[in-house]
């Protein structure tokens, strides 16, 4: 028991490819955890219960919702934040398209967006405009009404496929 | 850990509906017990006639199965929606089942399939069938020492048709009113149809009514009106923000035709 009723945790995992360690309690969840402790501030904190996709990360590989993922649990994994996959030019064609088509206006649902479009358009079918709009279902956006980031997805993908745009 | 820690322990398996209630602050729990590195977990197998869940497999294992779209195809209908595809990266069946949402797919297609589902603690594993496991509002036969180690489902057999329908305000979202439904049949006969609905009331329902009406007519010849009107009756809708008990009868009558028009045209 002593273990568990601790106030701070000592975690040590990876995050974009560097290790950190640190001391977190164990309430603290993943998202505040990279925005407040390590200053990565892409990973957006929305509604805080897993509703809207802002805080999308990307843990051993898996996109999950940062707020809803302690970061103790994180202990030992490797993270990815919308910081690393825009640094390892992942997402640049995704990052350039949704520019150009103005797939954003505030910016603040991007992050999770890109995120989660990164996941979709890892698998090896082109997906359908229904496919993405599935994909999309958990991301919330405010101001552009889904229609362009749609039209950007679907570009990225027939483009990445060789496909006409 | 969990019995010596008493009543306001809690395990954390997938965590997406749990850590939402601790961010609400609905639930205060004194300690959190995470057993994803613990559980020595089953995985997702068939055997005997059974397809067994353990309580470390996602949704997303689920979703992705072929040995689940073969053999327990509700589950395979039900899942695109459950949540969002991070939620499904993280949530549990077996979680989904410990917690009892009332607007949760997966204890729908659990009763609707009759499963079993295994609970064990520090004495001992028991197996309780889905008809008598959802007691209430979040309320389970599940002991607060126990954990939902593995869900059973009896496998589908030849000519057994299933349907699964939600209305939601998205994809996704919490369900207003759903309907997962397993008809088993032989010909043309059916000879248990077990219609489940879920999200309007505390706990998922098998409608007594559909069973009865339905009791050995044939496909396609079925009165879809007319069960459709006695699964909504049975309703004691929750009224809330998502509409008043008319509405949401009227919605349950809606759905039930949906449901019973799938069965209609599709073998499993």
């Amino acid at each position: 028991m002593n273990a568990t009723s601790k106030s701070s945790v000592d975690v040590a995992f990876v995050v974009n490819g560097s290790a950190i360690s640190d001391k977190v309690a164990p309430r603290t969840t993943l998202v505040d955890f990279l925005r407040q402790r390590l200053g990565l501030t892409g990973s957006h904190v929305g509604c805080e219960h897993g509703v809207c996709g802002a805080c999308h990360v990307r843990v051993d590989g898996t996109v999950l919702r940062g707020c809803l993922f302690l970061a103790v649990q994180a202990d030992g994994a490797e993270v990815q934040t919308i910081e690393g996959l825009s640094a390892s030019g992942e997402i640049a064609d995704l990052q350039e398209v949704f520019v150009r088509r103005n797939a954003m206006q505030c910016g603040f649902c991007t992050p999770g967006m890109l995120m989660i479009a990164a996941d979709l358009l890892a698998r090896r079918e082109v997906p359908s405009r229904e496919a993405i709009r599935d994909a999309l279902s958990g991301n919330y956006c405010r101001c552009t009404g889904y229609q362009s980031i749609v039209d950007a997805i679907e570009e990225v993908a027939r483009a990445r496929h060789g496909l006409a745009v | 850990m969990l019995e010596q820690a008493g009543d306001g322990a809690q395990i954390l398996a997938g965590g997406q509906s749990l850590v939402p209630t601790l961010s609400l602050r609905l639930s205060s729990p004194s300690l959190l017990i995470d057993i994803n590195r613990v559980v020595d977990s089953a995985p997702l197998e068939r055997s005997d006639g059974i397809v067994c869940c353990g309580s470390r497999i996602r949704h997303v294992d689920v979703e992705r199965s072929t040995l689940i779209r073969e053999h327990v195809p509700l589950l395979a209908l039900a899942m695109p929606h459950v949540a969002h595809p991070a939620i499904r990266n993280r949530g549990t069946p077996c979680g989904s089942v410990a917690l009892a949402d009332p607007a949760a797919e997966i204890p729908a297609c659990a009763l609707a399939l009759n499963a079993d589902i295994v609970l064990q603690n520090s004495i001992g594993r028991r197996t309780v069938p889905a008809g008598e496991y959802f007691i209430g509002l979040y309320e389970t036969a599940r002991l607060p020492t126990e954990v939902v180690v593995e869900l059973r489902f009896p496998e589908a057999k030849i000519g057994d048709r299933f349907g699964f329908v939600e209305l939601a305000r998205r994809r996704g979202d919490f369900a207003i009113v759903g309907i997962a439904a397993a008809a088993q049949v032989e010909g043309d006969q059916i000879r248990n149809l077990r219609l489940v609905i879920f999200g309007c009331e505390p706990k998922p329902r098998m409608s007594a009514a559909a069973h009865a009406i339905t009791q050995g007519l044939k496909f396609p010849e079925l009165p879809i009106e007319e069960i459709a009107a006695a699964v909504a009756a049975e309703l004691d809708p929750m009224e809330n923000s998502q509409g008043d008990a008319a509405a949401k009868r009227q919605q349950a009558y809606a759905m039930a035709k949906r449901v019973m028009w799938q069965l209609n045209g599709r073998a499993a």
